[in-house]
């Protein structure tokens, strides 16, 4: 991509980073608004809007920091990097030149890859802990990481074959003008096996094994505290709510304005949250063993679909 | 149950014999028979489960009893094992070999009373207190009080009552604390 | 921390073998200042009132009060409570009940791990006083020699409303800035080690846990 000039790269930096600030902010606040909505369920009354925020200011400002080496910083601004990077190249807002960010013609790939280095930067700096049971969250993230790829990489195959393009925009492009046009409607078979991957994504139960508070008190970032903390929790709400408006783009025709990106990506993370309240917990082999049974069956198929119907 | 401590009785010598509740049966056994009596039992008669094994502190006569409590799935009998020990240089046979959970309660009698088992695994380490370097804790003549006052104080103003004077005098102040 | 061993500003740790000596941090802690800008003081202390985490470690029977707290009758979470099952990340640390001597150990090293500021609150009579255990061979009895308490919740069990407006003194006190229990600890820190070293005769970790 070609810069008619310097401030035109500022613009684009300077509009990047308002889409950052809103995406950061709407991932904590909907992180609190699932807080509550499981709150209620409970017969609770559940954390103020303004927890998270509170949270982040309060672990930023902790007076004392613990380093475990040089990978261990690393380690969280690894994350953050991978979280942003995914974002960069996401147009959040279809038709507006303004929330594109940095979208190009083979975006699809870089933010699939953007996707897993923060979680490899993650690892590397959790083991450097030296914790136990940061290991052990480490193993079962990454298998089980390794394991949703496989329906979640199929059902990208399927679409990038359906609408013959790696760039999100052109994807979201061709899903205009009504939801007939969807990727849910024209490759339910793909988006399927992408819904079921994405469970596994959030990190919602059943699939919640590598954090697993009581056992492997939280996994990775056991050791984690203070202003590295508070980094990784500005990440979780911005990585959690870039996923969203990635399934977005690609399976539920994109968003044209804030608030219509806002009410489908909602919908979208509600499937995880009923699913998460209604399943108990998978052990890691149940959950990598489901990962290769039926979602990449059906990966495998909505490639097939993608070949035999829509071809 | 009967015929059974019958031939007990001429077999090992068993005496004392006593039913404290319906379903227990307690009897006592010389040291040497002890071993021998509860791998018969374990064997042959069914009681295949060990509860627990515990200690008496009688001091006034300068013994331990030690308790083995077995039951028998097969009819829901509980036998309790009594064998006294002397309490100078106590020391029994370890029964480790016939329940592997056994060595763990060796262990604690150990470090709670000071009876050696010889041969039983892990003997040597701490149990459930580390860096113990009084004598045993469960033996009668430590006094509790008096040790942990000395190693950790007193708080100053706290007062013991007694709890039946004291509701007493709290419920009905107006007679003089008499109901 | 510094892995300068020479220096004067470190720990003996005379407990540990010349081996495992390498293996562990032996810097001494150094007292806190708040910040400078008045404000920002203020700000981070809200902050810190408003989202307090407790760590998931209960020693006694009164821990058991905790679990009220935390579901639908009482719902600490409202107030920005929340457990945290690791010390790192947590900043109270409540001392539910009775304290055995080994419990005390690992009390000790939890503490010690967790990021300042951090906040004590004393549960029931048995860390104040000894409670019910005042002559037992295997609790302490004055929780406050050896380590330093923010806020005392008497009772055998207090309740959990109890529990629950020492919570909320706690956090006016930590708004106003008062609670510098972490700082006193460090501060007297020779004697807080003399008498912890007193009842664990076993000293075997660092004598600061990083
Ligand atoms: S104060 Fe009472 S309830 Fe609490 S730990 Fe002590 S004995 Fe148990």
């Amino acid at each position: 991509m070609i810069y008619a000039s310097m401030s035109e790269w500022f613009g684009r930096v300077g509009n990047f980073g308002l889409t950052l600030l809103i995406v950061t902010v709407y991932g904590l606040l909907v992180g609190a608004l699932i807080e509550r909505i499981i709150a209620k369920v409970q017969g609770r009354v559940g954390i103020p809007y303004s927890q998270p925020f509170i949270n982040i200011a309060k672990t930023f400002f902790k007076r004392t920091a613990v380093s475990h080496g040089i990978m261990f910083y690393l380690g969280p601004v690894f994350r953050i990097a991978g979280g942003i990077g995914t974002l960069a190249f996401i147009p959040v807002i279809y038709g507006s030149e303004m929330f594109s960010n940095f979208s190009m013609a083979g975006d699809l790939f870089l933010v699939i890859y953007f996707m897993f280095f923060g979680q490899l930067g993650m690892a590397l700096g959790a083991g450097e802990s030296g914790h136990p049971y940061s290991a052990i969250g480490i193993a079962r993230g990454l298998s089980q990481m390794t394991a949703y790829e496989v329906p979640f990489a199929l059902a990208v195959i399927s679409i990038v074959i359906q609408y013959d393009t790696l760039s999100i925009t052109e994807i979201v492009a061709a899903q205009q003008g009504g939801w007939q046009n969807w990727t849910v409607i024209t490759n339910w078979v793909a988006t399927l096996a992408a819904m079921l991957a994405f469970l596994g994504m959030t990190g919602y139960s059943p699939f919640d094994i590598f954090l697993a508070p009581q056992e492997i008190p939280i996994g990775p970032p056991t050791e984690f505290h203070s202003a590295y903390l508070s980094f990784l929790q500005i990440n979780r709400a911005l990585f959690g709510a870039t996923k969203l408006v990635l399934f977005m783009n690609l399976f539920f025709g994109g968003a044209t304005g804030w608030v219509e990106l806002m009410i489908k990506t909602l919908l979208i993370y509600m499937v995880a949250i009923v699913v998460g309240v209604a399943f108990p917990r998978f052990r890691v082999d149940q959950g990598i063993r489901f990962f290769f049974k039926i979602p990449t069956l059906i990966g495998i198929m909505s490639i097939v679909y993608v070949q035999m119907v829509l071809a | 149950m009967n015929t059974l401590l019958d031939r007990l009785a001429t077999d090992f010598g068993i005496y004392d014999i006593s039913d404290r509740k319906p379903a227990i049966t307690t009897l006592k056994v010389e040291k040497q028979q002890a071993e021998r009596l509860i791998r018969e039992l374990r064997d042959r008669e069914g009681y295949t489960h060990l509860n627990f094994i515990t200690c008496i502190d009688y001091i006034e006569q300068g013994i331990f009893t030690l308790v083995y409590m077995l039951h028998n799935y097969g009819d829901k009998s509980t036998l309790g094992v009594e064998v006294d020990i002397d309490r100078e240089n106590a020391e029994m046979t370890s029964i480790h070999t016939l329940w592997a959970q056994a060595w763990t309660y060796q262990r604690e009698l150990r470090e709670m009373f000071g009876i050696n088992f010889p041969g039983s695994p892990r003997q040597e380490e701490d149990f459930c207190l580390e860096g113990w370097d009084d004598i045993p804790p469960m033996r009668r003549e430590f006094n509790t009080k008096t040790y942990s006052t000395e190693t950790f104080g007193h708080r100053e103003g706290r007062v013991s009552e007694d709890p039946r004077e004291h509701m007493k005098a709290q419920l009905y102040p107006t007679r003089g604390g008499d109901n | 921390m510094s892995k300068d061993r020479s220096s004067k500003n470190t720990m003996e740790n005379s407990g540990l073998s010349a081996d495992e000596q390498l293996l562990f941090c032996n810097a001494r802690p150094e007292p806190y200042k708040p910040y400078s800008i008045k404000a920002v003081e203020d700000f981070a202390n809200w902050a810190r009132a408003n989202s307090l985490w407790i760590l998931a470690f209960g020693t006694g029977c009164c821990s058991i009060e905790l679990r009220p707290l935390m579901t639908a009758r009482f719902d600490i979470s409202r107030f920005g409570i929340a457990g945290r099952p690791t010390p790192r990340q947590s900043s109270v640390f409540i001392i539910g009940g009775y304290v055995s001597v080994k419990t005390l150990k690992r009390i000790i090293r939890s503490y010690e791990q967790m990021q300042g500021p951090k906040f004590i609150i004393a549960l029931g009579s048995c860390p104040a006083n000894g409670g019910m255990y005042f002559d037992s061979y295997n609790t302490i009895n004055q929780f406050d020699l050896y380590l330093p308490v923010d806020m005392y919740v008497t009772g055998c069990m207090p309740r959990p409303e109890a529990l629950l407006a020492a919570i909320m003194e706690l956090k006016e006190d930590i708004k106003v800035g008062n609670c510098d229990g972490a700082n006193r600890y460090v501060e007297n820190l020779d004697w807080y080690k003399a008498n912890q070293k007193k009842v664990i005769k076993n000293w075997d970790m660092p004598d600061y846990n990083w």
